[in-house]
């Protein structure tokens, strides 16, 4: 069979702790280009693994795009620089034959180096906790159609609500903000019937569980966007802001507390 | 052996899961606060639980492996979620959600427990609406469905090609209000090793810590497994790359019953094997057979491009033999003949693959129609092959997907262990041979909001299980055997990568304990998968130590397990001389090449109990029908 394969300089980022000093080693790969990037470290670290050498630490596990655990800045791209596109989409075929590819942690304060490619994004978790959900126990719902949305509305919201959580936004702005993460789902709750009860109470708190948790502020370079492999569009960072001017307003006055 | 008390309530079907309600002890709400509970997962199954408790005032400790809850496999769930809402006005009803659920799974479920999922399924939509998850919508503002394999009505409900995702952000939501408020306790990048048993009660785990690589020891008066499924037996599946059976493996190996294990669904709608590096099958959502049609060249072996072959020259093959369901057949039947028209060479170029075709709907409802209702998976359909799927027709082929198989529960979701409970895909309860597209969603909710934390009340209530310290010799003692196994794997040094062994056990499965099985077939499975778990305990290569994150043992200890749990699928399947549901032996069938079933002697559950390596006893879970009357399924 004919070799269509692509011949590679890997430039891998290695950290063996948060502590250690990270360096960029150099492997040499061969691979096909229907393999995603994933595939082509699953099968270096095979060899490596074989040879009695420590593999290079990443995460993945959906492979889909879905569940937004992989993440790796390639050539200087959080998830690579085709558009919308999560780093395990990522197929070989959108490289060239020949090219060196630099492989990297998503970087930011917020998200401290565990090992190699893997960051600790549990900041993340932190924020949502703060409010990122309707407050209703469970069995006390009414009639699922007895709260008409228009679709437009249900449309909306959904595009907010795809955020995957993974991080891509925070990795690619220069100030390592957390405003695109953050009014995704500001935003879902804000359009929504079922968000309204607690829309100024919610942002508030998830936008002070944000800043404490050390993510810098937004400057509007909209690099966030560009890399999000959803797509989450950053006009959801100007209703944050709006909701949240409109929330320091009126929270004074309210005494309902978000439970 | 093991008596097995499937504890279903007395009474009409429709009044079962009512009257329990009642009947069971309930725990006043100070008193709950007493209650420690381990909830392991947060999948669907595992989350709703968890939060529910939380909500109840319980004190509940959450682990995952993964970094965070929201990651779990069933984030990846595309097609929707089955209510019996009947929102549609098109005759479907909790009895018709119901049987159409018995019915999908060949007869082999227990008949009260698929009547609760069916009677519950419209609190779910209600729950989750209230939420706030945002599923499609009519433009008079109403939910909109989309209709599944297996039945005649429209019942699922969906968001886009992301209802998984949705889903288990709503209860991921829910999760995080009862972290916040301190009711819930989170333990994330923890992998549970061991169940522990005192006095014969489940009261506590094992986990590793995965990044100091610590391990842990927790107690509570009932332990809670949503753990997931284990397609990724197979290897290549359709699963998530870490999904794995280690916790219910090694809560079997503790004394818990493992049910059906060779109840493996091969799902028909995934992307073609394409090359040795794959790691993983891609799934696209079956809700495409909606507005798809699946046909293969009625010629062998033909290399013409799909659109220069001829309408005459096609074989629309469900169509044709099964006219009444036609490309909407359930998984089993739809996957089988995949399989008969490739192994006659007429697969897509000869190959092993047939196409799905939407050119009727770019007809019918236009390309932006079709792009508004199935738009990611057309996308994600091209960037995976490099193929524009509204240009040229999909080339699907058939995957390891779910499995119905678990461990054993009763009508409470209790394992034979008391205060064990198996909920979600980890238990085997109500898909019986074969699971319905868009009810293993259902299901994981179902468990987790709405059944268990009813059933656990009434297990404290009644059998009021001790706190107990986790200094007791029986923590001790599951501490050494998960530390032993961890050393034993890193000692062995052999030459083959973990990967490399997992790789072989799959191509063993794939091909012996897939899609259809013979005798001589599984007798061979056995053979070789116990030689490749002695060649994984002399060659496996393990790098790295134990005190520190290392992926390459954590995957050891799964596929360890794996090779146990393979060499059971294929037992089990042996042990069973019937063809049903998804559960296909080449020895019986019908003239027509239909699964065919035999009730006189196999109308039951098979509950294996672990005795060692290689060695178990069957125990027999004997299936009352009470409503409804077996029948041979019929969707022609
Ligand atoms: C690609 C795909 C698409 C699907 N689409 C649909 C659909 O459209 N409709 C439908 O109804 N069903 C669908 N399914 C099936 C459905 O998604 C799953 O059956 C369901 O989500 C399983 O949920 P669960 O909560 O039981 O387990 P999971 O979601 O698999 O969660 C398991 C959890 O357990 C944790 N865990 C496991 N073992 C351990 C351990 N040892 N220690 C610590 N934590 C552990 C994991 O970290 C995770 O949190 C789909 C499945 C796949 C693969
Ligand atoms: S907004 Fe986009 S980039 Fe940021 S976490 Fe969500 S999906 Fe990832
Ligand atoms: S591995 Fe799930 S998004 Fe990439």
């Amino acid at each position: 069979m004919a070799n269509n394969h692509l011949h590679l300089t890997l430039k891998i980022w290695r950290q063996e702790s948060p502590e250690a000093k990270g360096y960029f080693e150099e492997f040499k790969e061969e691979v096909s280009p229907d393999a995603s990037i994933l595939e082509m470290l699953d099968d270096l670290n095979n060899r490596l693994e074989a040879e009695g050498k420590r593999p290079v630490a990443f995460e993945s596990d959906c492979r889909e795009g879905i569940c937004g655990t992989c993440g790796i800045v390639i050539n200087g791209h959080p998830h690579g620089s085709l558009p919308k596109t999560a780093t395990c989409q990522l197929h070989m075929r959108n490289f060239n034959d020949g090219e060196t590819i630099y492989l990297e942690p998503f970087r930011a304060a917020a998200f401290p180096i565990i090992k190699d490619l893997i960051v600790d994004r549990s900041k993340f978790d932190n924020i949502q906790q703060a409010g990122g959900y309707v407050s209703f126990n469970t069995g006390s719902a009414p009639d699922a159609n007895s709260i008409p949305i228009s679709k437009d509305i249900a449309d909306l919201a959904l595009d907010a609500a795809e955020c995957i959580g993974c991080g891509a936004c925070v990795a690619a702005c220069k100030n390592s903000s957390a405003m695109l993460f953050v009014s995704a789902k500001v935003s879902q709750f804000a359009v929504l019937p079922q968000g309204q009860p607690e829309r100024y109470e919610r942002v508030h708190e998830m936008v002070m569980a944000m800043d404490e948790s050390g993510f810098g502020s937004c400057t509007n370079t909209y690099a966030c966007e560009a890399e999000c492999p959803k797509g989450i569009s950053v006009s959801n960072i100007a209703r944050m802001n709006r909701e949240f001017l409109k929330a320091e307003i009126k929270i004074p006055k309210l005494e309902v507390k978000l439970r | 052996m093991v008596k097995l008390e499937s504890k279903v309530p007395e009474g009409n079907l429709a009044e079962k899961w009512t009257n329990h309600k009642f009947n069971m002890k309930l725990i006043n709400p100070a008193n709950k606060r007493k209650y420690d509970i381990i909830v392991i997962g947060t999948g669907l199954a595992g989350a709703s639980a968890a939060a529910t408790f939380g909500e109840l005032g319980y004190k509940v400790k959450v682990f995952t492996y993964h970094d965070s809850p929201r990651r779990a496999h069933s984030i990846a769930a595309q097609g929707g979620i089955n209510a019996a809402k009947n929102y549609q006005n098109d005759g479907d009803s909790v009895y018709r959600l119901f049987y159409d659920t018995i019915k999908g799974g060949d007869y082999r479920s227990r008949e009260a427990n698929t009547y609760r999922l069916a009677e519950v399924s419209n609190n779910i939509i209600d729950q989750c609406v209230a939420q706030g998850v945002p599923f499609a919508r009519e433009y008079g503002g109403t939910l909109a469905n989309r209709s599944f394999g297996g039945a005649q009505v429209s019942r699922t409900f969906y968001a886009r090609g992301e209802t998984g995702q949705q889903l288990l952000l709503g209860a991921y939501g829910s999760l995080n209000r009862q972290i916040k408020n301190g009711n819930v306790k989170i333990y994330p990048r923890r992998e549970m090793l061991d169940l522990v048993i005192v006095d014969g009660r489940a009261q506590g785990i094992i986990v590793r810590n995965l990044i100091t690589g610590e391990l842990e020891k927790y107690s509570a008066q009932a332990v809670v497994l949503g753990t997931g499924g284990y397609s990724n037996v197979f290897y290549l599946s359709t699963n998530a790359m870490n999904s794995n059976a280690t916790a219910a493996w090694r809560a079997h190996k503790r004394g818990a019953l493992f049910a059906n294990p060779c109840y493996t669904q091969i799902h028909p709608t995934c992307l073609p094997v394409h090359g040795e590096l794959q790691s993983k099958l891609v799934l696209m959502s079956e809700s495409l057979r909606n507005d798809g049609r699946i046909w293969v060249p009625k010629k062998k072996g033909d290399t013409r491009n799909p659109n220069d072959i001829p309408e005459d020259e096609r074989d629309y093959y469900l169509e044709r033999k099964y006219p009444a369901f036609g490309n909407l057949v359930p998984r089993d039947v739809a996957s089988r003949n995949a399989k008969y028209v490739c192994d006659e060479g007429r697969g897509v170029g000869g190959g092993r693959a047939v196409y799905l075709d939407f050119s009727e709907a770019f007809e019918r409802i236009g390309k932006e129609g079709v792009k508004d209702k199935y738009g990611n998976l057309f996308d994600m359909y091209q960037n995976i092959t490099g193929v524009d799927p509204y240009k040229e027709p999909m080339q699907i082929y058939p995957a390891p997907h779910y499995t119905m198989g678990g461990l054993w529960v009763d009508y409470n979701l209790m394992s034979n262990i008391p205060g064990l409970f198996v909920i979600g895909e980890a238990n085997f309860s109500d898909h019986g041979a074969n699971r319905l597209g868009a009810s293993a969603l259902m299901q994981g909710l179902a468990d987790g909001y709405f059944v268990i934390p009813y059933t656990i009340g009434n297990y404290f209530g009644t059998e009021k299980p001790e706190k107990v310290d986790t200094d007791r010799p029986e923590f001790k003692a599951a501490e050494d055997n998960v530390k032993d196994g961890i050393n034993k794997l890193l000692s062995i040094n052999g030459s083959q990568t973990v990967d490399s062994l997992h790789k072989k056990l799959g191509q063993i499965l794939i091909d012996k304990v897939g899609m259809s099985r013979s005798e001589k077939g599984l007798n061979e499975a056995i053979k070789q998968i116990r030689e490749l778990r002695d060649e994984f305990w002399n060659d496996v290569k393990v790098v790295g130590t134990g005190k520190e994150l290392n992926q390459t043992l954590e995957r050891a200890g799964r596929v360890a397990d794996f090779l146990e749990l393979g060499e059971l699928m294929a037992v089990d399947a042996l042990n069973r001389n019937e063809s049903c549901g998804a559960h296909f032996r080449e020895e019986y069938q019908t003239e027509e090449g239909e699964a065919l079933r035999n009730d006189e002697d196999y109308s039951y559950v098979a509950a294996w109990e672990y005795i060692k390596p290689g060695e178990w006893e069957l125990n027999k879970e004997n299936l009352e029908f009470e409503f409804v009357k077996l029948a041979t399924r019929s969707y022609k």
